[in-house]
């Protein structure tokens, strides 16, 4: 802030101030008793006594002024004055963190040497992290970790990028972007309803004989290079496997035609900003943990 | 129709825009809180918004504020400034048609509201939602407003402007002010338009009208009111002279300043924070001093609250507003906030002073002005106002308690941490907790409306020329 607006704030400040300490104490009356006197106005028959300020109130008002004085001389307000014991909100919170960090750290720097594979079996790290994961995962996975449509189930062991703990961490640190192509204008409604009854088919349900023969060879033409020629997906690319009868998005006729014409977009955001590398670590061993 | 509007035309004063405002108030009053109750209800139960998009959440949140704030208090306040200006002024109106125009245009702003909001359209400021066509009637109609109030003002028979016009006269001027300034916005279209500030400066901007949309249409627009109807409706003179020069001189210079404690812990310089809460601090004797110079103002006449119900709305109304007044500063304290903040503490405290001050004090002065303003000697019936009292008060109270508990409750459980120094809590866990919280405050809510439309029929039944206001009790203790 300019000089110019930190003269100006403190300026209008202490006009404010003054002013209402005047308004208060200009209108005191000296003697405190209650009166029957009115002021002498009449207004459709209202008169007005000319009582003075009750003594209690006076002073509570006295009080706040001269503790807003006291509160603007030790925290800053005046400005850029920055206040004579130098509080700031950052300052409170890199405080806070840091006794945190002091208090756990140790605790943390023990887990963070450990394997996750190796803590995922310690009840303590466990609860950590299923009450870290309660805050930070659950709005989308869900409290139990099973994910709802279009979020994925962390705890059934079919994962989408990968199981390993370095897999999991970094979909945790970094997030992850799925995004499978919309193919209604490529393929056409006949394409859409041949591809979906060759995906039925496949996973052993009811298809027309017909469709399916044609559903494969579109499913060969556009599917293959993410999806593989065997339709068991690709962890590399979280092209999710079609034949295991795990659906993120549905796996009704319907749903899958849906998914086929309009494609999806999955977005897992990245932690590595928000959680420390050793909360990071916890989570992953509590995910790790749920499905072994 | 003629004959019912010479029948009840005051000789000198303007009582047509008056009654007007006053039926008003008591119908938007029933359609804004219900609203309430619905959007409560859909807290407690979320399918009850039959995932209709125009009866979700978001967006009759907005429509309940605005209905209760802007058409339910905006036309009490329309009403008894208009009857008090000209009683207090002896002196009609300056301009009988600018100020139908101020009754035809306000009730053009809240139905476009109604209609506005429900499709969506908003511009995703707290009270200031409404889209940029609309915000230029509201100022056309305001500065009518002005106009018609300040020059009623000008053309006074009396030499003295009573202590209930300044405070009518600063809510008109502020609220002028504050709406243009928080409004400027750039239109995209018909219905879209962004704000003309950016980031932080539009967050101060925002609070700065909000709060003071608090501080002087709902606490200096009503402090008015006060400095009238209790006065009259206790028949004793107001209290002290100088405590409403000293405190009328602060609030107005005070309130300005008490925004900031809305953003505190956000990107808001500390600076502004600290101004902001240390202001607030010192505006609690400034508030007081309206409910002190109003509870004084009964010494010497509290037997009347035993027989007239009229005087107990005023009354309690100033003991909610004292209340709340109390507890706005506390919350505006940092440590205080940092716990109360975003929790439903906020929620109870805001409708401690809607329900408990705004709607009660406007609920009395509306039963004080209905049989003036249709030629009756008194309201039909005297035991309904009671029976309304009674209701408004028990449905605040459960409102508020509701809210305290669930406000603590929530501030309590989202920062608890264990000794591995992890949260306790999920936020899926408080919004769980507040369950039985959100259970009781639609039933204060409920209870409270239901109120209101006792109200309605009282109002009705005094209406109408062919029925006489039934006989008053015989004795004080069966009111």
């Amino acid at each position: 802030m300019t000089s110019f607006w930190s003269l100006w704030i403190i300026v209008l400040t202490t006009i404010t101030i003054v002013g209402i300490t005047w308004v208060l104490f200009g209108n005191r009356k000296r003697e405190d008793k209650q009166t029957e006197q009115t002021t002498g106005h009449v207004a459709d028959g209202i008169e007005e006594y000319d009582n003075p300020l009750p003594a209690w109130w006076f002073y509570m008002f006295v009080l706040t002024i001269v503790w807003g004085i006291g509160y603007l001389i030790i925290y800053p307000g005046m400005g850029n004055y920055p206040g004579l014991i130098g509080w700031t909100q950052i300052g409170q919170y890199d405080e806070e963190v840091a006794a945190a960090d002091e208090k756990y750290r140790a605790m943390r720097d023990r887990y963070l040497a450990l394997p996750v594979e190796e803590i995922a079996k310690d009840p303590a790290v466990r609860k950590m992290g299923m009450r870290m994961f309660a805050n930070n995962c659950s709005q989308c996975h869900g409290g139990d970790a099973r994910g709802s449509y279009g979020f994925p189930n962390l705890a059934d062991n079919d994962w989408l990028y990968g199981g390993t703990p370095a897999d999991i961490k970094h979909s945790i640190i970094a997030g992850r972007q799925a995004a499978m192509p919309a193919w209604g204008s490529v393929i056409g409604e006949k394409g859409v309803a041949d591809a979906t009854a060759y995906i039925l088919s496949i996973n052993g349900r009811e298809a027309d004989a017909g469709q399916v023969e044609a559903g494969e060879k579109v499913f060969q033409t556009y599917c293959v290079a993410c999806h593989g020629a065997n339709a068991e997906g690709n962890p590399a690319m979280g092209a999710p496997n079609l034949k295991n009868g795990i659906w993120l998005y549905g796996g009704s006729e319907e749903q899958i035609g849906h998914t086929l014409r309009a494609g999806r977009n999955g977005v897992m955001p990245a932690f590595g900003d928000s959680l420390s590398e050793d909360k990071i670590h916890i989570i992953a061993a509590y995910v790790y943990g749920l499905s072994q | 129709m003629s004959e019912l509007n010479s029948a009840l035309e005051h000789p000198t004063y303007n009582y047509k825009v008056v009654r007007q405002f006053a039926v008003m108030t008591v119908v938007w009053g029933i359609v804004g809180m219900l609203v309430g109750v619905l959007i409560a209800a859909q807290l407690a139960w979320p399918a009850l918004n039959f995932d209709l998009p125009w009866l979700h959440f978001g967006r009759l949140r907005p429509l309940h504020t605005n209905a209760v704030i802007f058409a339910f208090g905006g036309s009490a306040l329309f009403a008894t400034s208009y009857y008090i200006v000209q009683r207090t002024c002896q002196a009609r109106l300056i301009s009988d048609k600018l100020a139908a125009f101020t009754f035809w245009g306000w009730q053009a702003v809240i139905v476009s509201a109604a209609i506005t909001l429900p499709l969506g359209m908003n511009t995703s400021k707290e009270y200031a939602e409404l889209e940029w066509p609309i915000d230029i009637l509201i100022t056309v109609v305001w500065v009518v407003y002005a106009v018609v109030f300040f020059g009623t003002i000008a053309k006074r028979k009396t030499s003295h402007i009573y202590v209930a016009n300044w405070f009518l006269g600063a809510y008109i001027l502020a609220v002028a002010v504050l709406h243009i300034i928080n409004s400027m916005e750039i239109p995209v279209d018909m219905t879209k338009s962004y704000s003309v500030y950016a980031g932080t400066v539009d967050a101060m901007v925002q609070w700065w009208y909000g709060h003071n949309a608090v501080g002087f249409f709902l606490t200096a627009g009503f402090l008015g009111m006060m400095y009238y109807f209790v006065p009259k409706q206790a028949d004793r003179p107001v209290y002290s002279y100088r405590l409403s020069i000293v405190h009328f001189w602060a609030l107005v210079a005070v309130y300005i300043w008490a925004g900031p404690h809305h953003l505190h812990y956000t990107a808001l310089p500390n600076w502004a924070q600290s101004l902001g809460m240390v202001m607030s601090i010192i505006l609690l004797a400034p508030s007081w001093g309206g409910m002190i110079n109003g509870m004084m103002t009964l010494s010497g006449a509290w037997d009347k609250l035993r027989t007239d119900p009229i005087l107990r709305f005023l009354v309690v109304s100033l003991s909610f507003y004292g209340m709340s007044t109390f507890e706005g500063p506390m919350m505006s304290i940092r440590t205080v906030n940092a716990l109360s903040h975003y929790t439903d503490w906020t929620i109870g405290h805001v409708h401690s002073g809607a329900l408990g001050w705004v709607a009660m004090i406007s609920i009395g002065a509306i039963y004080h002005l209905i049989p003036i303003l249709f030629a009756k000697p008194r309201m039909y019936s005297t035991s309904l106002i009671n029976t309304h009292f009674w209701m408004a008060t028990i449905g605040t109270v459960l409102y508020i308690v509701s809210m305290w508990v669930n406000g603590i409750l929530q501030g309590l459980m989202w920062r608890a941490y264990n000794q591995d120094g992890t949260l306790t809590y999920s936020f899926v866990e408080a919004v769980a907790a507040s369950y039985p919280g959100y259970v009781v405050r639609f039933l204060g809510g409920a209870i409270f409306f239901s109120g209101m439309l006792v109200m309605a029929y009282n109002v009705y039944m005094t209406s109408r020329r062919d029925v006489e206001s039934q006989a008053l009790p015989a004795t004080a203790n069966a009111v």
